[in-house]
């Protein structure tokens, strides 16, 4: 296999000959074949693949081209391509096929990507741990006993084993940023609105994010800039401006201490302080409060399952999706289809969010916890009057066992600590790889920036990934 | 001791909108497609679609704010409304909950005493219209989705109704400021103007609040009233014979003229209401309440007024003329053309709305243009025709629309003012009826109308009657 850095030197090689598109994406799939055992396919396009990559590898030759030309990219399963098996990684669709196409994948398309796949997610992107598929748990790469995280737990493993060179993901919680921990690579979870979300099935539409799995970051920043932008179709959609080469030698970096209080592993905890004491070199860094964040897991699962369980009432086995074959009437249609489409998971929040809307519980859960999302987003105003970025682990652990946490599901909450203060408030985070622990298993720092600072973020990942000796 | 009792009556009215596309996608509006042809992912709900909201559905609930003193939210917020249903392919309908675009506003109607009434509305707003369900195609249910996104608002009355009379009064009216808005045909019969009412009872004179029943599926104006009276009754009744209202739907039949309670299950929602993620706040600033308020036309009341004020004509006929709006317009347009409004308003009131009844068309449909029943009711006040033959040429350019000034040319319908003419024809027909003149003179006034129909006769219908008239009694007193 022809090696390249990232996707300049890929598209040096192929406009040079010295590559073919068309060879690179054979091995590619050859390679997913190969690594089957991971699981973190839920579809592979095979003959699309590769009839793209001749007419891009044509385009190359030709002079004209999109931005993003023969870069290779698996796209999480629940965002629409037309004419796609769109399953969420749910038996309520297993036989669903999409009759558009989401914003966000036709504009990596315009651009020229390949898109090989449809990776493998946890059921309706809720989970941390890819294990909620009924199409199966996904294996971590680096080492196939763990988790690779989740929700985008698929299309973390597929560009951690090197099946693809770059993939899309929707971070809810820290669905992009805790896989891309759990794997060793770059996730950028954007601002809420910069990403069309027209096309990604809804988990919980305030919180919704779609953005890129990444292993470098300038690979990053295209990818993001193609998928910016405002869309008509989605009426939450914001238009940006694009990322810029942001000079960051004057920034001011707060570390919460919150977030480094218990729970937290100490081998994480000891690799970013070293992170920190090399930074302090560079940058001002200074300790900063966010109070309210404690709120976050509980605002956090209050507002999600409310929204989830609205937004997947439409599966109901009427006009699309799994519909049982005990349908004796109505509701029994009702009750079977959903009763036997959707898994243990999707039904505990849809039944959370269900309570947390009902007719006197609304006020003490769902409106309260509006509250405290307001207060957290003041906090974090507050400190972004202060600093410019805000520091913190990704995760509290290093990627757990398969198995470790499925009886557990507190404890697979908790995972998400320190990744859902960012989709509370809406703000854009990073997970940056910064070594491994003793286990072998790589550690994510995460960086929090204000509101459609994104450039902030790719310049703090590039001053790591230049500056950072890996471990 | 029997204890008299007073009704308590709110009404909330669905009012389909007249967009040619729906609230939230840019699918058809249009009636009477095929079942399942005005769709696409959006409407039907796929995975990954958004709702967004079209605009003019916004200014349509502005507009009818306005016209009906509400105050208008400049922040309003769209709700999700939770229930499952085959004709609601979201699981949801997109509606408004807490904070609706407007809130506080009234609609005078009249009592029948004349006297006026407010009665207050509490909100107004926007929301999506669910699918249609078919039951008789044989064994299965089908489902058709073409309505599925019209946009309604739905207009909430405060309990100030008193009665069925009042009702339909109300309900007129709103109808009314809805077609003079041109935002929807309020036609009850096809569900473009839909009713239900909350009636409660109490005994006279006591202030609290009765349990309330919700009566549905009432589709024309004469059975919101018997529906109305119905549920009264049945109430007073049951409270009288010592039993208690409890809290229900209940279903008009208009072919038994009862109604019936809805079966519990479908009843007892939980609607879990909150703030629809996907839709930002609806923010109505000052710029572009004004800018609507400027686009309101005028409305009924006012233009009602205004009819006796500046046409002289009588408050009974400006009622009709402005009952609806086209029919004023048509007024207005005649009267561009003839000075003389209370012929126009005779004619509009009697002719032409008797054609349009008997036809069943609008006066939209109506051929004839106000233009050329202008020039008709001039012929006749210049004494070109008299109003038999304007009778008479009335239906002949109604179909084609022609100018009556041709019509009346063509067939020589052109009235006879000349004296001498006339006269040689009194002279004949005094001549050959002497016995008539004979007893005309010896006091037998009933024998003038026998000369007329002679004299009329004999000009086939076009000799100035009023000469005539004066042309005969100085004759035959002669
Ligand atoms: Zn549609």
């Amino acid at each position: 296999m022809v090696l390249y850095r990232d996707h300049d030197e890929k598209l040096d090689l192929l406009k040079a000959g010295k590559l073919s598109l068309l060879e690179n994406v054979k091995e590619f799939l050859k390679r997913i074949d190969a690594n089957k055992d991971i699981n973190a396919f839920n579809f592979v396009f095979e003959k699309d693949a590769l009839e793209s990559a001749e007419i891009i590898q044509e385009k190359i030759k030709s002079g004209k081209f999109g931005k993003l030309a023969g870069m290779v990219i698996a796209i999480k399963d629940v965002l629409s391509i037309q004419n796609k098996p769109l399953t969420c990684s749910s038996k309520i669709l297993e036989n669903f096929h999409s009759v558009y196409t989401a914003t966000a994948v036709q504009k990596l398309i315009n651009e020229d990507a390949v898109i090989i796949g449809k990776t493998s997610c946890d059921e309706f992107a809720m989970g941390s741990s890819n294990e909620n598929s009924a199409f199966g748990p996904v294996k971590n790469p680096i080492d196939k006993t763990r988790v690779p995280g989740g929700s985008s737990g698929g299309s973390a493993a597929a560009l951690a084993a090197n099946l693809c060179d770059a993939s899309i993901g929707t971070d809810t919680g820290g669905s992009i940023r805790q896989p891309a921990a759990f794997t060793g690579l770059i996730g950028l979870k954007p601002t809420y609105g910069r990403v069309s979300r027209f096309g990604l099935t809804a988990y919980a539409s305030s919180f919704d994010s779609i953005g890129p799995f990444a292993k470098n970051s300038s690979d990053l920043p295209k990818i993001m800039d193609v998928l910016s932008g405002q869309d008509l179709n989605d009426s939450t959609s914001i238009s940006s401006s694009s990322i810029i080469d942001e000079d960051i030698s004057k920034i001011k970096i707060g570390v919460p201490k919150e977030f480094f209080a218990a729970g937290l592993d100490t081998e994480i905890k000891s690799r970013i302080d070293q992170i920190i004491s090399i930074l302090e070199k560079n940058f001002e860094i200074v300790e900063i409060e966010l109070p309210n964040t404690k709120y976050s897991i509980a605002a956090y699962y209050i507002l999600t399952t409310a929204e989830a369980s609205s937004n997947l009432s439409r599966y109901d086995g009427v006009r699309y999706g799994h519909r049982s074959k005990s349908n004796i009437n109505l509701q029994d249609l009702y009750e079977s289809s959903r009763s036997e489409g959707f898994g243990d998971e999707v039904k505990r929040r849809i039944m959370l969010g269900t309570y947390v809307l009902s007719a006197g519980y609304y006020d003490a859960y769902y409106r309260k916890a509006q509250k405290v999302r307001r207060i957290i987003k003041n906090d974090f105003e507050k400190a972004f009057d202060k600093v410019d970025l805000i520091l913190s682990p990704t995760t509290p652990t290093t990627a757990f066992k398969i198995g470790e946490k499925t009886d557990d599901p507190l404890s697979m909450y908790l995972n998400d600590i320190y990744t859902t203060p960012a989709n509370l408030v809406g703000i854009p985070a990073i997970s940056i790889p910064i070594g491994n622990d003793s286990n072998n298993l790589p550690i994510g720092l995460q960086f929090m920036a204000n509101i459609f600072e994104e450039s902030k973020l790719i310049a703090v990942s590039k001053f790591i990934e230049n500056n950072l000796v890996k471990k | 001791m029997n204890t008299e009792f007073e009704s308590v009556i709110g009404l909330e009215v669905h009012a389909q909108l007249l967009t040619s596309t729906k609230i939230f996608c840019g699918c058809s509006t249009k009636f009477g497609n095929p079942p399942n042809s005005n769709v696409c992912p959006i409407c039907l709900g796929h995975p990954g679609t958004l709702p967004v909201l079209n605009k003019k559905v916004v200014e349509f609930a502005v507009m009818l704010g306005l016209a009906t003193n509400c105050s208008i939210n400049e922040r309003s917020i769209i709700a999700r409304k939770n229930y499952f249903y085959p004709d609601l392919p979201k699981g949801y309908q997109i509606s408004q909950f807490e904070e609706p675009i407007c809130e506080n506003g009234f609609i005078e109607i009249e009592l029948e005493d004349k006297s006026k009434k407010k009665i207050r509305i509490k909100r107004i707003h926007m929301e999506e219209d669910a699918g249609k369900l078919i039951h008789d195609q044989g064994d299965d249910t089908l489902v058709d989705l073409n309505r599925c996104g019209t946009p309604l608002l739905e207009i909430v009355t405060e309990p100030d109704i008193s009665n069925a009379k009042e009702a339909y009064s109300y309900l007129s009216s709103l109808k009314q400021i809805l077609t003079y808005l041109e935002i929807c045909d309020g036609n009850m019969e096809e569900g473009s103007l839909r009713c239900d009412a909350n009636i409660s009872i109490r005994p006279k004179g006591t202030i609290e609040l009765g349990t309330r029943t919700e009566v549905k599926n009432m589709n024309s104006f004469r059975n919101v009233e018997r529906a109305i009276d119905f549920e009264i009754e049945r109430q007073i009744e049951l409270v009288e014979e010592g039993g208690e209202v409890i809290q229900q739907t209940l279903l008009w039949n208009a072919d038994l003229n009862e109604a019936f309670p809805m079966r519990g299950k479908e009843e007892s929602h939980d609607y879990r209401y909150f703030p629809d993620p996907d839709l930002v706040p609806v923010v109505v600033d000052e710029i572009w309440k004004s800018e609507l308020e400027k686009r309101l036309p005028e409305l009924p009341q006012k233009r009602k007024v205004r009819f006796v004020t500046e046409y002289g004509i009588p408050e009974y006929d400006s009622e009709v003329l402005t009952s609806e709006k086209e029919i004023a317009d048509y007024f207005e347009e005649t009267v561009k053309t003839t000075k003389n409004y209370k012929s126009a308003s005779n004619w509009i009131m009697v002719d032409v709305l008797k054609v349009i009844k008997d036809e069943k068309i609008s006066i939209t449909d109506f051929k004839l243009s106000p233009e050329n029943l202008g020039k008709l009711i001039n012929l006749i006040n210049s004494n070109i025709i008299s109003g038999k033959i304007a009778k008479e040429v009335f239906p002949e350019i109604l179909k084609s629309n022609v100018d009556p000034e041709i019509i009346v040319k063509e067939k020589g319908l052109i009235q006879i003012s000349d004296t001498s003419e006339i006269e040689k024809a009194i002279d004949e027909i005094i001549s050959q009826n002497e016995k008539q003149v004979e007893e005309y003179k010896s006091g037998k006034d009933k024998v003038f109308g026998f000369f007329v129909g002679q004299v009329m006769r004999a000009t086939k219908g076009k000799a100035n009657p009023q000469i005539v008239n004066d042309l005969l009694k100085q004759k035959l007193s002669s």
